[in-house]
């Protein structure tokens, strides 16, 4: 078991673990960072997703060969920021049901708003409607990300 | 304070804890409210009670004695409490309950019951605190208690301004005897009751360190997985385990009454043990059923006469003579309730205790399910109820606990079970499929005379519970038996077809398939007559009742009548269940390819005395959401004795551009409490389905909407 580097929101970390692990089980079961969720564990539903480089990845489809040397954002590195727009937008328009793919959705949104700044309704539906929400927050969510954007969340 | 509840010998209030630990109050309080729901029918025969606890600093802990599903409990059951008991909101602590068969009444989250049947215990419960409170800071002052009041934690002497916190007279409180007769607030004086407060749970589930069941560790886990077997029924013949075992992290193979389970020091050790496993199955007699038999099954099983559960007047003879008639078959499909958190438990079995921790909607049913497998007494079973990452229903099966169980028992060690989301598809409690035929009879002046359904559908309670629940009320017509449109002549009667699917309950239960087919027939009637299908119903509600109210709302709000957008079209419904009353308006178009497009929705809604506006607001959302997710995508299809699908891709969810715009609006109320979780679903599939009518002319009797059958032809 070859050892791997992984830069996860910041901070470097040795990990050794077989190879083709999913990063998603790197992330939860060897570096206890939960925010990330599992859910289809096949790329579909956007639960597990975080940023690779900057890009909003699934990471139950990445292996830890997929992300050696990269740089790793999961919900705990940008909600470290309490103050970070989209977690004030999605706290103050009350987002989350259960919130299993809350997670998910802001690193999605986030994406989003790095991309685009101002993102239209089309722009929303676009990128957004690749993460899954079962207890329908769907309207909040776009409110959200409205409200972010106005807040400068894209910076 | 206009209102004095008397509390009888039955609530059996008493002061548990004393000394040191503050003023702990616990009520045992049974129902004042009739199960609706198959599930609370099914559920032990208690009410919901009340822990709160106030310590030295006024710190109020409310034990929530209900699951966390996103509906909101563990913010508004405290409000509840703490408006009552004029707490200081900012210092409210909620805890999750333990299981106990006894202490907290039914701890079911489900049949949308959770507010309701504590809204009463639990204004108690603040009441008979708060006035406690009030008598020890009298005594303490030695001033009538009358010149005193109670204020966000503060007791305060009128007269003279002087005041105690609460946390200054817990100890003095906890001495005094408990009143029999406590006064609750009038309405008007509320101060949280009815406002849209923040969540107490979304701050943490928005930096993500909300820990659901999946996400819980215990000191020394090891996880594990199950490899089932895919036919219904089915049973393990052999396996193989040597592949498995020679993975890295794998240490056990061991076989448990659900299958082979893999235990490995990693979820993804698990993951890639179980692939490796070579497992031969005897498929059992399940092995040809597939979709067509049981549809099938249904035709037949429709051609009997059922158990009549509705009948006014004489429907055969109306029918007779009516001058004109209508018939109708309607078919809807299995689903699956696909949570987005996959079913999980940890069990941590030891000599003579257990200790579980479960994202589960029924905490005591696996709290007695754990016993039986462990065979130790109710008491020496620990089970935490975790954050739950959606139910939908779903949770209140134990299965995954069970399992859980009995692996720890096996291996000797705490160890998470983890579910896949192909396990969670292959292996539900599906929403039954059900089969209906209607009659109706229409007289030579253009009245609805007669209305006849004829239902076919497995039933939950007697698959789960076995036949004897059929001597009863069956649970497979709640929605369909409460017709509640006045027509002379009505006969509503049920053939129970189980099948081997297994049943369970899904988000409104069978109001989903009753609802549906209800209010599409009555479209079809008000078709029929050359009626508007809004004053069709309208005119058959009985004037001021409750359901006439929401439907003059929504048709108001949705400007019924009025010209849609253009290349839009308007479909109506309505639908009393769970206590509450729902009307909905949706907009629909429909492009040449048959693609249904679902634009906007208009609800009004009754459900007597709101706690929290937001909450109600977002589980409408939800319900509306689910309900699309189900009327324009949902099926699961059977072949072969085994569930053919397996995950978002051939079970696809709603999506973020698929979600309409959402309007609700509350009729204010202070009528009867109803419940909110579940009753805003049934309305959504036969307002989509009028909708297409009214845009299409082509009517649909079979769910999911399917875009063939919508398809223009040129």
């Amino acid at each position: 078991m070859p050892a791997t580097t992984l830069t996860v929101n910041g901070k470097k970390h040795f990990v050794e673990v077989s190879a083709g692990t999913p990063l998603l089980w790197v992330l939860r079961d060897t570096l206890g960072l939960t925010g990330t969720k599992f859910s289809c564990g096949r790329g579909l539903c956007g639960s597990c997703t975080v940023h690779v480089d900057g890009e909003a990845t699934r990471s139950c489809v990445l292996t830890i060969e997929d992300v050696k040397g990269k740089k790793i954002t999961t919900i705990e590195g940008l909600a470290a920021n309490k103050k970070h727009p989209l977690v004030a937008a999605w706290i103050a328009e009350e987002v989350p049901q259960c919130g299993y793919c809350q997670p998910g959705q802001i690193m999605q949104a986030a994406a989003l708003l790095k991309q685009k700044p101002h993102p239209t309704d089309a722009d929303i539906d676009a990128i957004m409607s690749t993460v899954l929400c079962r207890c329908g927050t769907y309207l909040r969510i776009r409110r959200a990300i409205h409200r972010a954007a106005k807040e400068g969340g894209g910076k | 304070m206009s209102k004095t509840t008397n509390l009888t010998r039955r609530d059996f209030i008493k002061v548990v804890s004393v000394a040191g630990g503050g003023l702990v109050l616990g009520f045992y309080l049974p129902s004042q409210e009739e199960s609706l729901a198959s599930e609370s029918r099914a559920a032990a025969a208690f009410e919901p009670n009340v822990w709160l606890k106030i310590d030295q600093e006024g710190f109020v802990t409310i034990t929530v004695a209900r699951t966390e599903l996103g509906q909101g409990v563990r913010t508004a059951l405290p409000m509840i409490v703490a408006e009552e008991l004029e707490a200081d909101w900012s210092k409210v602590r909620i805890a999750p309950a333990l299981a106990d068969p006894t202490k907290y009444g039914s701890m079911n989250t489900g049949g949308s019951t959770s507010v309701r049947q504590s809204w009463e215990p639990l204004r108690k419960a603040g009441a008979t605190a708060r006035e406690m409170l009030i008598t020890a800071a009298a005594q303490t002052w030695n001033v009538e208690r009358t010149a005193c009041r109670a204020e966000k934690g503060l007791v305060i002497h009128i007269p003279s301004g002087r005041k105690f916190a609460y946390g200054q007279l817990v100890e003095t409180a906890a001495q005094l005897p408990v009143p029999t007769e406590v006064s609750l607030k009038d309405p008007k004086d509320f101060r949280l009751l009815g406002k849209s407060i923040p969540r107490l749970d979304v701050p943490e589930k928005v930096y993500g360190s909300a820990i659901f069941g999946f996400d819980m560790k215990v000191p020394n886990m090891l996880v594990a997985m199950v490899e089932r077997c895919p036919v219904f029924g089915g049973k393990l013949k052999s396996f193989d385990a040597s592949k498995a075992l020679a993975i890295k992290g794998v240490r056990q193979v061991i076989e448990i009454p659900s299958g082979v389970a893999v235990v490995a020091d990693s979820t993804w050790a698990a993951m890639q043990g179980r692939a490796a496993l070579a497992v031969t199955w005897d498929e059992g007699p399940n092995a040809g059923l597939d979709s067509a038999s049981i549809h099938k099954m249904f035709e037949e099983k429709s051609q009997q006469d059922g158990k009549i559960v509705r009948q006014e007047g004489d429907a055969a003879s109306a029918l007779a003579t009516a001058l004109k008639k209508l018939e109708a078959v309607y078919e809807v499909p299995f689903l699956a309730h696909a949570p987005m958190e996959p079913m999980n438990c940890i069990a941590d079995v030891r000599q003579d205790t257990a200790e579980i921790w479960a994202p589960t909607q029924a905490p005591q049913w696996a709290q007695s399910a754990v016993a039986q497998v462990v065979n130790l007494p109710l008491e020496k079973i620990k089970l935490h109820t975790t954050l739950v990452g959606g139910g939908f229903g779903r949770r209140l099966m134990p299965d995954f606990v069970v399992e859980a169980t009995h692996i720890s028992k096996a291996i000797g060690a705490p160890v998470k079970v983890v579910w896949t989301r192909e396990d969670d598809m292959h292996h539900d409690f599906y929403r039954p499929a059900s089969y209906h035929r209607f009659e109706a009879g229409i007289d030579k002046n253009g009245q609805v005379t007669v209305w006849k359904h004829h239902l076919v559908a497995p039933s939950i309670s007697a698959q789960l519970f076995g036949a004897g629940e059929q001597q009863g009320n069956p649970d497979a017509v709640d929605g369909a038996a409460q017709i509640p449109y006045t027509i002379p002549n009505i006969l509503v009667d049920y053939v129970m077809a189980n099948t081997a699917v297994p049943a369970g309950w899904w988000r409104s239960v069978y109001n989903t398939q009753n609802a549906f087919v209800n209010e599409s027939f009555m479209d079809e009637i008000a078709d029929a007559v050359g009626a508007d299908p809004y004053e069709l119903r309208r005119r058959l509600l009985p004037e001021g009742s409750r359901l006439r109210g929401v439907l003059e709302l929504v048709a108001n709000k949705a400007g019924w009548g009025k010209p849609a957008v253009t290349g839009r079209s308007r479909g109506i419904a309505c639908h009393f269940c769970f206590g509450s009353y729902f009307a909905e308006v949706a907009e629909v178009s429909v492009d040449n390819a048959g693609n249904v497009r679902v634009h906007k929705v208009v609800v009004a809604l009754d459900c007597g005395p709101i706690v929290h506006p937001d909450l109600i607001h977002s589980q409408v959302e939800g319900a509306i959401a689910l309900g699309l997710s189900a009327a324009l995508k949902g099926e699961i299809t059977i072949d072969k004795g085994r569930v053919v699908q397996s995950n978002f891709d051939d079970y696809p969810l709603l999506t973020l551009e698929e979600m309409p715009k959402v309007e609700v609006h509350i009729l204010p109320s202070t009528e009867k409490q109803g419940g909110i979780g579940e009753p805003g679903l049934p309305p959504i599939a036969p307002a989509v389905c009028n909708a297409i009518f009214a845009a299409t002319g082509k009517r649909i009797r079979r769910l999911p909407i399917r875009a063939e059958d919508l398809k223009r032809s040129f």
